[in-house]
């Protein structure tokens, strides 16, 4: 009888010890193509080594600005580690809702001893934001219609010229890229936008421009919308991130070609949130470290057309890992693709985001 | 109940006969009074945990959510000294505050920054004057380094010429008190400014134009639903059982079926390249070149809004005329009326309750819409829903969204007091 009790008492202890070493990290992702490329290249390989790690993904990256300042202010915040763009990575770290991060202790240097800040160098826009990766928001065009008269439109402005490339157009529900891109084309230099932006007469411009195609357009507000409209044929040009257009063209085979002219880049990356325990954080830096590191950022690639943050990261771009093709020629980095690029502003955008959504939204109604 | 039989009821000679008491002397009306409040104590104990759950659960996380509209201590809370040093300092003389302001900012900012404040207070001023974000940001990273000497007016204006503006301060003088109308004035297109209340420049007015028409799309969608819903609802009640009931299968099973996949089989069937426009083309009834759009625009909205409500008029119309007896429509006709008189004079005044309850419950779930309005809705039918959720999850901008919450519930309950009114919520009925 005594000796049953002890064994009873030793197999629970023996469970409590196993249940206190395994650990749960909840990692939030934006889901679909881009949580499975984070799956087969960060989270496989990691679970692998470390056995007593279990990986928990949510995909809730579209809310995670608000949902981590309700959990904050509820005192219970219970996500290890949230991926988000980089101007909501700004944000969260200005509401102190995201750890900083001390980018060379906690991030593995380049294999040839770069440190870490060093090789992410410019992409470092926050001290909260580690980049992951580079995407951008392009055009894919149809490439097989008629009123075109057999022309391609290699120029951004051959969006808003409706007399040689007629049809219905999509663009995203919100100022951002919209405004540079209808500026640009109405005659401003590239460095000049956002100085003209700032002004009262330059947004009266930009929505000017905008207005020469207004009704032909329809607007989008989530990313798969576009891939979705250009392959019914509802619209012949239309906006998009880099790698649904990739993913439509090269995965689904439409007949849709990608207009790279002056792409805006954007980078999307993790934030640590404010308010673990030193123990979830410890297990979380532990994760960072690896899948940050150079070969895990190149492995990414080879599930969606993203460019890797790293600048060690960029040789080792290999193979897309089941159609077999070459991923570099489809990195918005590629020399080929990026002759004419933009860089997306986010000191200014956060300064003047309220109040330029408040004029294109009102635009938009009337 | 301890009343008794006023046959036995005790009378003496010198008690009024008309006062009837039990048998312990007490009166009978005093008596009854006591048991019906111990039944009602009874019953309020019973549905207590009920109520507290409701209390703590609904009434008070929405109340807490709705004062997000005025609360506005931030700035006081992070620039206390700044905001005392500024109640003496009036805008209207159009100079900058003196050094005390700035030695006070600097001594505030000293410890936002190391609180990691100053940054929360940057985005919170943002909303009002665009600009604040990156001044906050900005002036915060030069604060650590600097010493309390070097706190002068000149080296704040050499970090950011807007410390230099009387803008700024006006700002920051504006929304220092805890409580504000700010985000109420927002919500209206309105804003607050040195001359005091006035309204937004034509290009920033949105909200007022949202509610007019969010309420407009409402409405009709909900006299669209009726005008659907109720011949579906008077065939239910008037067919034999097994034909109804195969027909109420029908009015369910899309009441089962996910919201989104409704809204996006509108989406399959009303595009431009879609099932209903490539039927019409090939009939010839339009053109290639001139295809209908019927999607991402208000008629989306509104086509498959009704759709996604209209199980939501029937049931209640159909519960309704379910318990009509069909004797007074023959009782009617045999008096003389006619088919039409017979319908508009004896059935139709009686399914009246069943219109109120579906036209309201249409109405109340319509106006708060967001998913089918975001999806189908395009620029021109969208809801005020729509910009709520917006600046709850993109903007964060948290109080304007409870300012229009606020607002969008305060209209609700003025409709529903106005329906009162005129049709008497004791009219409804839901079956």
């Amino acid at each position: 009888m005594k000796f049953k009790t002890l064994l009873l008492a030793g197999a629970a202890s023996a469970m409590m010890t196993s249940g206190a070493m395994a650990i749960d990290l909840t990692i939030v992702s934006w889901g679909g193509a881009y949580s499975n490329s984070q799956n087969e290249a960060y989270h496989k390989p990691y679970m692998a080594a470390n056995p007593d790690v279990n990986i928990i993904n949510d995909e809730s990256s579209a809310e995670a600005v608000a949902k981590l300042r309700a959990m904050n202010e509820a005192g219970n915040v219970t996500w290890d580690l949230v991926d988000v763009v980089a101007s909501d990575a700004i944000r969260l770290c200005d509401e102190g809702l995201a750890q900083e991060i001390n980018f060379d202790e906690a991030l593995a240097p380049a294999p040839d001893g770069t440190p870490a800040s060093e090789d992410f160098g410019d992409l470092i826009v926050s001290d909260c934001f580690i980049p992951q990766i580079v995407y951008s928001t392009t055009f894919g065009y149809r490439t097989d219609v008629e009123a075109w008269n057999g022309r391609e439109p290699d120029d951004i402005c051959d969006v808003f010229d409706l007399e040689n490339f007629p049809g219905k157009r999509s663009l995203e529900k919100r100022p951002i890229n919209n405004m540079e891109w209808a500026l640009l084309c109405d005659g401003v230099a590239k460095d000049d936008v956002y100085d003209v932006l700032e002004t009262e007469e330059g947004v009266q411009r930009a929505l000017a421009k905008l207005d020469t195609i207004k009704d032909q357009t329809i607007w989008w507000s989530a990313g798969a919308e576009t891939p979705q409209l250009l392959a019914d044929g509802e619209v012949v040009i239309g906006s998009t991130y880099n790698g649904r257009l990739f993913s439509l063209i090269e995965e689904q085979d439409q007949p849709v070609k990608m207009l790279w002219d002056a792409q805006v880049f954007d980078l999307d990356g993790w934030i640590v949130p404010a308010g673990l325990s030193d123990e979830r954080k410890a297990a979380v830096m532990d994760y960072l470290k690896f899948a940050t590191d150079t070969q895990r950022l190149a492995d990414q690639a080879k599930y969606i057309s993203y460019g890797p943050a790293r600048k060690s990261s960029a040789p080792l771009v290999g193979k897309h890992a089941e159609l077999g093709i070459d991923m570099a020629p489809h990195m918005p980095t590629d020399p080929k693709n990026a002759t004419n690029t933009f860089l997306y502003n986010y000191e200014w955008w956060a300064d003047y985001r309220d109040d330029l959504d408040a004029k294109f939204q009102a635009w938009l109604a009337g | 109940m301890n009343t008794q039989n006023p046959a036995s009821t005790d009378t003496g000679p010198d008690e009024n006969p008309q006062v009837l008491t039990t048998r312990d002397g007490i009166p009978l009306k005093v008596s009854l009074a006591r048991a019906l409040r111990r039944e009602k104590l009874r019953a309020l104990a019973l549905i207590a945990p009920l109520l507290l759950f409701v209390l703590i659960t609904f009434a008070a996380p929405i109340a807490d959510m709705l004062f997000r509209s005025v609360e506005n201590g931030i700035v006081s809370e992070t620039l206390p000294k700044t905001v005392e040093v500024l109640a003496t300092w009036d805008p209207e003389s159009g100079e900058i505050p003196d050094q005390a302001a700035f030695t006070a900012l600097y001594e505030d900012l000293k410890v936002a920054v190391e609180e990691k404040t100053h940054t929360r207070l940057g985005s919170r001023l943002n909303y009002e004057a665009s600009g604040m974000s990156s001044l906050f940001r900005k002036t915060g990273r030069r604060i650590g380094r600097m010493e309390p000497a070097e706190a002068t007016v000149e080296r704040f204006i050499d970090i950011d010429k807007d410390w230099g503006t009387v803008e700024t301060w006006a700002v920051l003088k504006r929304y220092s008190p805890t409580i504000t109308p700010g985000y109420f004035l927002n919500a209206a297109d309105m804003q607050l400014t040195a001359e005091g209340v006035e309204m937004k420049p034509e290009n920033e007015r949105i909200y007022l134009y949202l509610f007019w028409r969010t309420l407009f799309l409402s409405l009709t969608i909900t006299f669209s639903c009726l005008l659907l819903g109720y011949p579906v609802a008077f065939l239910l009640a008037a067919l034999p059982a097994r034909s109804a009931n195969l027909l109420m299968i029908l009015v369910l099973l899309p009441f089962w079926t996910s919201l989104l996949v409704r809204t996006s089989a509108w989406k399959v069937l009303l595009q431009q390249q879609g099932v209903i426009n490539d039927f019409l083309v090939w009939t010839g009834l339009v053109s290639d070149a001139g295809r209908l759009v019927m999607i991402n625009n208000q008629t989306g909205t509104i086509i498959a809004m009704t759709h996604i409500l209209l199980p939501f008029m029937i049931l209640p119309l159909y519960s309704v005329m379910k318990t009509i007896s069909p004797s007074y429509v023959r009782a009617a006709k045999s008096l003389g009326a006619t088919d039409w008189t017979a319908f508009w004079r004896g059935y139709f005044p009686q399914t009246v309750p069943g219109i109120g309850a579906g036209a309201i419950l249409v109405f109340i779930l319509a106006i708060g819409y967001y998913i089918t309005p975001e999806l189908v809705g395009g620029t021109d039918g969208i809801f005020i829903s729509n910009r709520i959720a917006y600046h709850i999850s993109t903007s964060l901008n948290w109080g304007l969204a409870a300012a229009l919450g606020v607002i969008l519930l305060l209209a609700v309950m003025l409709l529903f007091y106005v329906y009162d009114k005129i049709v008497g919520i004791d009219n409804v009925k839901l079956g």
